[in-house]
């Protein structure tokens, strides 16, 4: 058995322990966020917070966890169910198309504006650069960042400042 | 995915006598009767697309599927327009064999033309229905009656619920034809309805077919080669099936599939067989390109089309031009997927196939059963953009399904299995002439295009993956060319210019040394591409400006409008240094898009920045815009992405873009700087389908803005950096080089 | 008395004349600032030439930060003795070289001299460009004035003590710098000698490649026995070649152009920019560096025995370190096990690979904690980083099993202080 704190909960697994965490979060805690898009660390479709730093899911073996604290889409809602400001800006923007690159988008996102919620739209850029979407989204993806920036009493700013 | 089933629903209630219709219904000859609408015309029964529960509940029923493009919801508006009820009210059955009707294929950006129109008169006719029970019901003119949220009103003030009403109509009569659409009243057309799918995308709800957990799942792999005309050296299958975990290896005649209680204990045990090695079965690819092969293989020649003329004076300027692109991939970004249940040898099959309908028969075929023990269901699944593994994986399931009857398998494709069996789009070369006359006007045009063909949808056992596996092989068919107005790899070949003495000529490639079918705009991207790139070459030639001088042969007046908008919200003439216009109709037949792209290119890195792009589009009644607007807003960078960046790669042996390292698409940092696009509304107009429309515009305005920036006229895709860099110097030669 | 005084007064003279001649040697005049030149002042093919030039010397690798700001300078260099700046050595007149003529830029590349009659740190490997000739700096001039001027001061050097001295180097360059072309070796091919002109000179790949002794200089007499460089091991490139498999001229030609061997590895950390930078020069210097440096490995042991099957000791290494085991089979093998993909498609085992094969530990843990980009372009292998994902006694089970599973040499020592350094970004 393999324990591991997902969404502030800890759950027991019966599982191989280099299962990647992925195939737990989806096919033994029924959790759908956090998608299979390729497996090789290439598409972020899996992307999850682990101690708040984006991973990959499909590459980490549970027996890595130890103590550390996953989060998935799900986790980003409050405890009361009300859904996360990049949750609720998204669904404003209707930033997806089939959607199914977005929770990744959401949860690679949440990494960023919980670090810096006054990123510039270049570091927006690059921090989403590990994440694919295929259908073309990514105007409403960005913009969806930025109105959640601005939920969190932050902005994304346009020009990158000059570099002395 | 609940609601009343059409068979629920007839049997409960009597069925009464449906109501004449106070329109000089009783005039109505039935041998010259207009035909009906759409997909009305197939399947002219109002209770096949209408049911109205007695809570008042709507279900409407649609053979199309949802693909991310937006389709449920606006089927929700047309239909809770048109009956007069709260879209909340309306809840929507997409395509299953069982409960909705044929309609074919989810394709073509047919589905607002087809569906949409069949519902919206569809509802219009139950409407008339709903109208008249509530005047029978309260004894008074029917024009007494104001439908609104679900509740007849009379004049009086008296009201009755659709649910109360319904319980004495019978919607199991065919459709009238012109049924008048619903006048005044609230306004759901043409809303920008939220997306009823969105919400559960972006909170963790089951959404997809992939989220799908039926009660004793099991997991599977299928096991393949790397790529089509490969296959697995033998392995050591005994070994395999006795690792933890695994329940059966399925085997018939050269198909194979992993059975598992845990999905990665099927992942590790499809390495462990993948360790043996695979090898080529069939003839070698060739290594010289797939578009210089095409380009070389027996060809048939089929007209396209002859638009008549007085021939070019011999003295007139003559340009030539010849254009090409790659095969391309799909890719969608979650890998197909499909899960299937045997029980008292029947099988059901949840699919994202975008035709369920064909699947059925297919699947029918090669399990041996009878249609009617055949059921497959569509649920949503990743962006396909065509013809991609879902009906391939929905095989594979089957099969592998069952051996274990009585308990659901999921059955998903690995990411390089997607990459490396999905069907291609073609690689296609098109060669273009034109003259232009003294007038500086064009006064003759060829367009030669070769292809292979746009279309392999499975509808026999032989155009599945798994039915050339088995022992004997279903045969797949002979691939054949999708005839105009629609066409195949011809579509959108016949330029909407106002063009004399023009020709087109068709060289249809019959032998596919690679796996192929429809990729979503199918032969239009590159038709456009080549006519859009050789119209601005043309223009130039003439010193002309670009839009004036596709003003100067365009007589669509919708088409005018559309070009003149998207070059007024640009700016346009004020050029700067690298713009490029492009405009196309769909088909000639479905949504025109014009595109303006302002591009930016690093002559030392080849890097093409696009800051900024406007798109004008016109898709008759704008169902919901913002839809729309997302269609093309994406179209549009999933055009870039092709024309940029990507080109299917093969050795003599396999396809060797096996994951998103060997076949990249576009990322953020490349992804343009702003995307404005501007709808026009056209009411009452017909709906044309919107989702294909800005696939080659993009490319072509992609084109043109980096000819204007280099000085240079780059004709065959990707622009990749590598090309641009070449065009300037020449291009130090690679040591060994995988064909493309 | 006398006696003394006079002692006083000839260690006084001694001195003075030694403070002149330091003097003398540390001096050097300031060339006059020119007028930046025109682009369209320089002849095309000249340009072109020079373009090859700057790829194969890789000048973008160390001049380049932000790449919206090519060969603006900025970039930090970790060495020894502190951190270097590269220099922004666009044609700005102010912040660049706009104002440097051609023979400033020669003396820079010959003997380390600024403009401004500065020594230059020998980070800047003009011990190698002095090789080069007046015809190639020529070239390289009309290219680097033909970029575009970007306005920007790198910051200050931040060495140890008197190592910032600059004056200093002149000492060090009495000692070390051998100007001149070298002569070509009759004995050897054309292809060979071009190869290693530009091995010493232009590319300058002992600067990362060759051990230095106390003074930050090239040990010649280990010439490519392999050293560390911006904190990567850069392996032998000799007879003391760990390769597995062996460098012939055509393994090396396909790596150096595309940045993938399949008989080898990727190329990660610097060199992925050197390999981007020649994938774009011209094919035929490419070649030819690869020809030397396969000559210069031909007596490597991987040379002189039979193509190696790649080794894997499963076994041992789950038996020796059971919980890396199960890290390896759920983070690497989706990529790296056998049946993978990635191993069917024809990208090298990791038992091929020179850094499980080097006598350091650095060059797998950099790639296991930070990953590699694809070093030409959006196509090509490309790893993500596990810095995140796996904690540093993970990080150091695991490059232990990798070192135990594929290959069958000794464990490396301090695996856990290689990890330290690359956390904390210490790795010089």
């Amino acid at each position: 058995m393999i324990a591991l704190s997902v969404n502030g909960q800890t759950h027991q697994v019966d599982v191989e322990p280099d299962t990647p965490l992925l195939y737990v979060l989806r096919n033994e805690l029924a959790l759908n966020g956090a998608k299979f898009g390729c497996g090789l660390g290439q598409c972020g479709a899996c992307t999850v917070l682990l101690d708040g730093k984006p991973v990959f899911s499909c590459l980490v073996p549970v027996a890595a966890l130890g103590n550390r604290k996953v989060r998935t889409l799900e986790g980003l809602a409050s405890p009361d169910g009300k859904p996360g400001p990049l949750s609720i800006a998204f669904e404003a923007e209707q930033a997806a198309q089939c959607g199914y690159c977005i929770a990744g988008m959401i949860v690679r996102a949440q990494a960023l504006l919980e670090r810096n919620n006054r990123p510039t739209e270049e570091e927006v850029r690059a921090h989403l650069a590990p994440n694919l979407c295929r259908c073309g989204t990514h105007m409403r993806i960005l913009r969806a960042v930025r109105r959640a920036a601005e939920m969190m009493g932050g902005g994304v700013r346009a020009v990158a400042e000059q570099k002395p | 995915m609940s609601g009343p089933s059409r068979r629920a629903f007839l049997a409960k209630g009597a069925l009464t006598v449906a109501f004449a219709l106070s329109r000089g219904a009783a005039a109505q000859d039935a041998d010259v009767l207009p035909a009906l609408p759409g997909d009305l015309a197939k399947s002219p029964l109002l209770d096949s697309w209408i049911g109205v529960g007695d809570d008042g509940q709507v279900t409407v029923f649609t053979g199309k599927a949802e693909l991310g493009q937006g389709l449920k919801t606006a089927l929700i508006q047309i239909a809770a327009h048109e009956l007069a009820v709260q879209p909340s009210a309306v809840e929507i059955v997409t395509a299953d064999t069982a409960r909705t009707p044929d309609e074919g294929v989810t394709a073509g950006s047919h589905s607002l033309q087809d569906s949409g129109t069949a519902i919206l008169n569809a509802a219009a006719n139950v409407r008339v229905l709903l109208a008249d029970a509530a005047a029978w019901h309260f004894a008074i003119a029917v024009d007494q009656i104001d439908l609104r949220d679900g509740i007849a009103h009379a004049a009086d003030g008296r009201t009755v619920s659709y649910g109360e009403l319904v319980s004495g109509l019978s919607l199991h009569v065919a459709a009238k034809p012109n049924v008048p659409r619903r006048d005044g009243g609230a306004k759901v057309i043409g809303e920008n309805l939220a997306r009823i799918d969105i919400p559960a995308k972006v909170s963790g709800g089951e959404a997809y077919l992939q989220d799908m957990r039926l009660p004793g799942m099991l997991h599977a792999r299928v096991v393949r080669g790397p790529s089509d005309g490969t296959r697995l050296k033998p392995a050591d299958v005994e070994a395999v099936a006795a690792m933890p975990g695994i329940i059966q290896i399925v085997r018939h005649g050269r198909f194979t599939a992993i059975v598992a209680d845990d999905e990665w204990q099927a992942v590790k045990a499809l390495h462990r067989l993948q360790a043996a090695g695979w090898e080529r079965a069939g003839e070698p690819l060739p290594t010289n390109g797939m578009r210089a092969a095409i380009r070389s293989m027996p060809a048939r020649e089929l007209e396209i089309f002859d638009y008549p003329g007085p021939p070019a004076p011999a003295d007139a300027h003559t340009l030539q031009a010849r254009f090409s692109r790659p095969c391309l991939m799909h890719g969608s970004i979650g890998p197909s997927c499909a899960i299937a249940l045997w029980e008292d040898d029947s099988v059901t099959v949840w699919t994202h196939s975008q035709g369920v309908y064909p699947l059925r028969r297919a699947l029918a075929e090669l399990l041996g059963l009878p249609l009617e023990r055949v059921r497959c269901v569509h649920v949503e699944g990743a962006g396909c953009y065509g013809h991609n593994g879902a009906d391939d994986v929905a095989a594979d399931a089957a099969l592998a399904a069952r051996a274990v009857p009585g308990q659901p398998v999921r059955l998903q494709w690995m990411r390089e299995q997607e990459h490396g069996w999905e069907p291609l789009g073609s690689a296609m070369i098109v060669e273009m002439s034109a003259s232009l006359g003294a007038d500086r006007r064009i006064v003759g045009w060829q367009h030669d295009l070769w292809s292979n063909t746009h279309n392999t949808r499975p509808t026999t056992a032989g155009g599945l993956l798994a039915g050339t596996e088995m022992d004997p092989p279903f045969v797949p068919p002979k691939p054949q060319p999708i005839p105009m107005p629609e066409g195949g790899a011809t579509r959108n070949s016949n330029p909407i210019y106002a063009l004399p003495n023009a020709r087109g000529t068709f060289h249809f490639v019959e032998r596919m040394p690679v796996r192929v079918s429809a990729l979503r705009g199918l032969g239009a991207q590159m038709n456009v591409f080549a006519i859009e790139s050789f119209m601005d070459e043309l223009a130039h030639a003439a010193g002309a400006d670009p839009v004036a001088f596709r003003l100067a042969h365009l007589e669509d007046e919708r088409a005018r409008e559309v070009v003149q908008t998207a070059a007024d919200r640009f700016g346009w003439p004020m050029r700067g240094r690298g713009t490029g216009f492009a405009f196309a109709r769909y088909k000639n037949l479905a949504s025109y898009c014009a595109v303006v792209m302002e591009v930016r290119v690093d002559r030392d890195t080849g890097e093409i920045q696009v800051p900024r792009v406007v798109a004008a589009v016109d898709s008759g009644e704008a169902v919901n815009p913002d839809g729309i607007r997302n269609q093309i807003e994406g179209g549009i960078v999933q055009s870039l992405s092709w024309t940029i960046r990507e080109a299917a790669t093969f050795d003599a042996t396999h396809r060797t873009g096996f994951d998103w390292s060997a076949y990249p698409v576009l990322r953020f940092p490349a992804v343009p700087g702003r995307i404005d696009v501007h709808v026009i509304d056209r009411p009452k107009q017909p709906f044309l389908g919107a989702g294909e429309a800005a696939q080659g515009p993009a490319a072509a305005a992609l084109a043109n803005a980096v000819a204007h920036a280099l000085g240079i006229r780059l004709r065959d895709m990707p622009l990749s950096p590598e090309r641009i860099r070449a065009a300037f110097r020449p291009a130090p030669a690679a040591p060994r080089q995988a064909a493309g | 008395m006398i006696r003394g005084t006079r002692l006083t007064a000839g260690i006084a003279l001694v001195s003075a004349v030694l403070i002149a001649v330091a003097f003398a040697l540390a001096w050097h005049p300031e060339i006059e600032r020119i007028a930046p030149p025109s682009a369209s002042s320089f002849d095309r093919t000249l340009v072109a030439e020079g373009e090859n030039l700057a790829r194969l010397g890789n000048c973008a690798g160390c001049h380049t930060a932000d790449p919206a700001q090519p060969l603006a300078g900025g970039r930090a260099l970790a060495t020894p003795f502190g951190t270097v700046f590269a220099t922004n050595i666009t044609p700005d007149a102010e912040t660049g070289i706009g104002a440097w003529s051609r023979d400033a830029l020669r003396r820079a590349m010959r003997r380390g001299i600024a403009r401004n009659g500065e020594h230059l740190y020998p980070a800047f490997p003009y011990d190698h460009f002095t090789h080069m000739s007046d015809g190639e700096v020529d070239a390289l001039y009309a290219w680097l004035m033909t970029r575009r001027p970007i306005v920007g001061r790198a910051p200050a050097a931040q060495l140890d003590g008197v190592f910032g001295l600059r004056p200093l180097i002149a000492a060090w360059n009495l000692l070390h710098l051998k100007e001149g072309p070298l002569p070509a070796d009759p004995a050897r091919s054309s292809d060979w000698n071009r190869g290693r002109a530009l091995a010493e000179g232009l590319a300058h790949c002992g600067a990362c490649h060759t051990p230095r002794d106390g003074y930050g200089a090239e040990d010649q007499a280990r010439a490519y026995d392999g050293a560390m460089a911006e904190g990567w091991y850069a392996p032998p490139l000799n007879a003391r070649s760990p390769a597995m498999r062996p460098w012939t001229a055509d393994r090396l030609h396909i790596y150096l152009r595309t940045g993938l061997s399949p008989s080898h590895a990727a190329a990660a950390g610097p060199m992925g920019s050197v390999t981007r930078a020649l994938s774009e020069a011209r094919d035929e210097d490419v070649r030819a560096i690869a020809v030397y440096f396969a000559s210069l490995m031909s007596q490597a042991p991987a040379a002189r025995q039979d193509e190696a099957e790649p080794m894997d000791r499963q076994a041992i290494a789950e038996q020796t370190y059971p919980e890396a085991a199960a890290l390896f089979a759920g983070a690497c093998a989706v990529c790296h096990g056998p049946g993978a993909p990635m191993m069917q498609q024809g990208r090298p085992p990791l038992a091929w690979g020179t850094p499980l094969q080097a006598d350091n530990p650095h060059g797998t843990v950099r790639a296991i904690m930070e990953g590699l980009a694809s070093p030409a372009g959006p196509k090509g292998p490309a790893m993500p980083a596990f810095a995140d994902v796996l904690d540093d006694r993970q990080l150091g089970q695991l490059t232990a099993y990798l070192r135990t599973r594929f290959t069958d040499k000794s464990p490396w020592p301090d695996v856990e202080g290689a990890i330290t350094q690359v956390r904390q970004g210490t790795a010089k």
